[in-house]
């Protein structure tokens, strides 16, 4: 009975290999068509979408428009689109080494599987589902003035009022504040999960040739979370990137452009200027950033896993 | 173990600072919120809890805000969000498991761009998709640009790899049609990726506050980040913290709850997101 099945299986397929193949392609096509449909209208035609408009120039009043570059250059010519790549630089470098030092300490000091150890780290994991217009709100407290959070204890140490989120030299460092105390939680969970991969033998073997915890934490720990490393990296590319809602609570882009980020001046530009040219013009020079840098991280992925085998 | 080195001392100690930092502004929050109104000015910072626990501030905060309709919004929101993305991700998770076909890795790649080229920074020509399609101003145009995810269809083809085909062909071998073949074989057994992917699903679109803010014109459609957000601005040029802290408590008490009861599984689908 089982041969007779297995034998009408055999035949079967062998009947229908070729015509199996064309079937499952068919069959594959239908699969993916629906995500495709959607992909398409919000992926890939924006892409293109965005390129034509960004190179279209429409004059006030009239029909006619022309095509060109005039769109890149007024991009160019405009000091805040300038103001907003330099601080995304600052913001990126402010925001990725600070968090990715605080998760990897907390990552190797949490580690152990205590009760105590559980509750911090739960504590440190609740900024992560905060929605971070909510963090924000909070953070308009902190940072208030003289009674918020931070200047009511700072004063207890001596220091005076500060307007943190008014101070074109302290905002772009008080949102860095926001967003390390957001996303470092997360970044934590990456290497907990990479530790645990670390075989527990070679710190054993260490410790017997006597090396200490920083030499083990150097040698062992650091090399062996390399990938792990690189992809928290991404994400936190992609975060520094995409993430620009505490920029509209609490600056609004300001005081005089010093916390401007990119997106958020992309946003301003349509929402707020209907300037849809020079938008497009900024989201295309993101989007080839975006890429760019996927690219890259994608070798250094391809680089950390080889090293890990 | 045991001897109290200095090193481990000082690292314990900057672990606990760093944890206290951590936890102030959330602790805050749940202070704050429960104050009488009148509480003195100056020491809004201070951390002691008042000891008659007012629910003053909700009530203010459910005055000047309609949460009930920002909460129906969002549920809206992240419940039909997730619903065409179970479908499309799994169908499509499926196929890049299970079948050969001509030029599989090239459509995958162009799937993993979508990693990359996240709906957020695409907002601009979005919008005019939106619009054109006559979804400004509509729940449904919030949620569109989110219905297709890379970041799901991956998770998917992992899970349908890790299911043996055997119990596929034991099924057909059975005499199992199609259908109860999806939805007594497949479907149970691709549980875990589809939980791990709805919890991260749900967390960014309740979260979820640029695009929303740029696709809603009025009250009406506002979700509970965007109704926040007003909120608070009004809330602030009023001095009222209580009310700001109420307000941030009644948006994140749900995820922050859900979290609580369901510790291990919203790590698990948190790991996973590391390809989002």
């Amino acid at each position: 009975m089982v041969a007779e099945v297995e034998g009408r299986i055999g035949m079967a397929a062998i009947g229908r290999r070729s015509a199996g193949r064309r079937s499952q392609a068919g069959r594959a096509a239908l699969l993916l068509a629906p995500s495709l449909v959607f992909l398409a209208a919000f992926t890939y035609w924006p892409i293109g979408q965005v390129i034509g408009q960004s190179l279209t120039i429409e004059t006030f009043g009239s029909d006619t428009v022309a095509y060109g570059l005039g769109n890149f250059e007024r991009l160019l010519a405009d000091d805040s689109f300038g103001r907003a790549l330099v601080n995304n630089l600052v913001y990126a470098l402010g925001t990725i080494v600070p968090s990715i030092a605080i998760a990897l300490a907390l990552a190797v000091g949490l580690q152990d599987a205590t009760r105590f150890n559980a509750a911090l780290r739960t504590v440190v994991f609740f900024p992560v589902l905060l929605p971070l217009v909510a963090a924000a709100a909070l953070f308009l407290f902190v940072f208030l003035p003289g009674i918020g959070l931070l200047d009511y204890y700072l004063a207890r140490l001596g220091a005076g009022n500060t307007n943190w989120l008014g101070d074109p030299d302290l905002a772009l460092g008080s949102l860095i504040a926001l967003t390390v105390w957001k996303n470092a939680g997360y970044y934590m969970l990456f290497f907990l999960a990479g530790l645990q991969a670390i075989p527990l033998d070679l710190y054993e073997a260490a410790r017997i040739e006597g090396a200490g915890s920083w030499a083990r934490f150097r040698r062992i720990t650091l090399p062996l979370l390399g990938p792990t490393m690189a992809f928290v990296l991404v994400i936190a590319l992609v975060n520094v990137i995409t993430q620009v809602d505490h920029v509209v609570v609490l600056t609004k882009g300001g005081p005089s452009d010093s916390t401007n980020l990119l997106l958020f001046y992309i946003y301003q530009q349509a929402h707020e200027n209907y300037d849809y040219g020079k938008a497009a013009a900024a989201t295309v020079l993101s989007v080839a950033g975006l890429l760019a840098l996927s690219f890259l991280s994608l070798r250094t992925l391809e680089r950390g896993i080889h090293y890990e085998t | 173990m045991g001897r109290a080195n200095p090193a481990a001392l000082l690292a314990l100690a900057a672990l606990s600072a760093v944890v206290l930092v951590w936890s102030t502004p959330l602790l805050w929050m749940a202070i704050a919120a429960f104050r009488p109104q009148n509480f003195g000015g100056l020491d809004m910072a201070s951390l002691w809890p008042d000891f008659v626990p007012t629910l003053d501030n909700f009530a203010e905060a459910l005055d000047s805000a309609d949460f009930p309709l920002l909460y129906l919004n969002t549920v809206v929101v992240c419940l039909g969000t997730l619903a065409v993305q179970l479908t499309t991700v799994t169908l499509a998770g499926y196929a890049f498991a299970r079948l050969r076909f001509p030029g599989k890795e090239l459509v995958f790649y162009g799937f993993l761009l979508q990693l990359m080229l996240v709906p957020p920074i695409l907002i601009v020509p979005n919008l005019v998709t939106i619009t054109r399609l006559g979804l400004y101003d509509s729940l449904l145009g919030v949620m569109a640009p989110y219905f297709a995810s890379a970041f799901g269809v991956f998770l998917m083809r992992q899970t349908f790899r890790t299911i043996p085909k055997d119990f596929e062909e034991a099924a057909i071998v059975d005499g199992a049609t199609w259908w109860q073949l999806v939805w007594r074989v497949l479907v149970p057994l691709a549980r875990p990726g589809m939980v791990a992917f709805g919890i991260v699903s749900v967390v960014s679109h309740w979260n979820e506050f640029l695009w929303p803010l740029m696709v809603v014109s009025t009250p009406d459609n506002q979700t509970l980040t965007i109704g926040l957000a007003s909120f608070t601005m009004g809330a602030e040029s009023a001095s009222q913290w209580g009310v700001i802290a109420a307000g941030t408590f009644l948006v994140a008490a749900p995820l922050l709850a859900a979290f609580a009861l369901f510790q291990r599984q919203f790590v698990n689908s948190f790991l996973f997101s590391g390809v989002k």
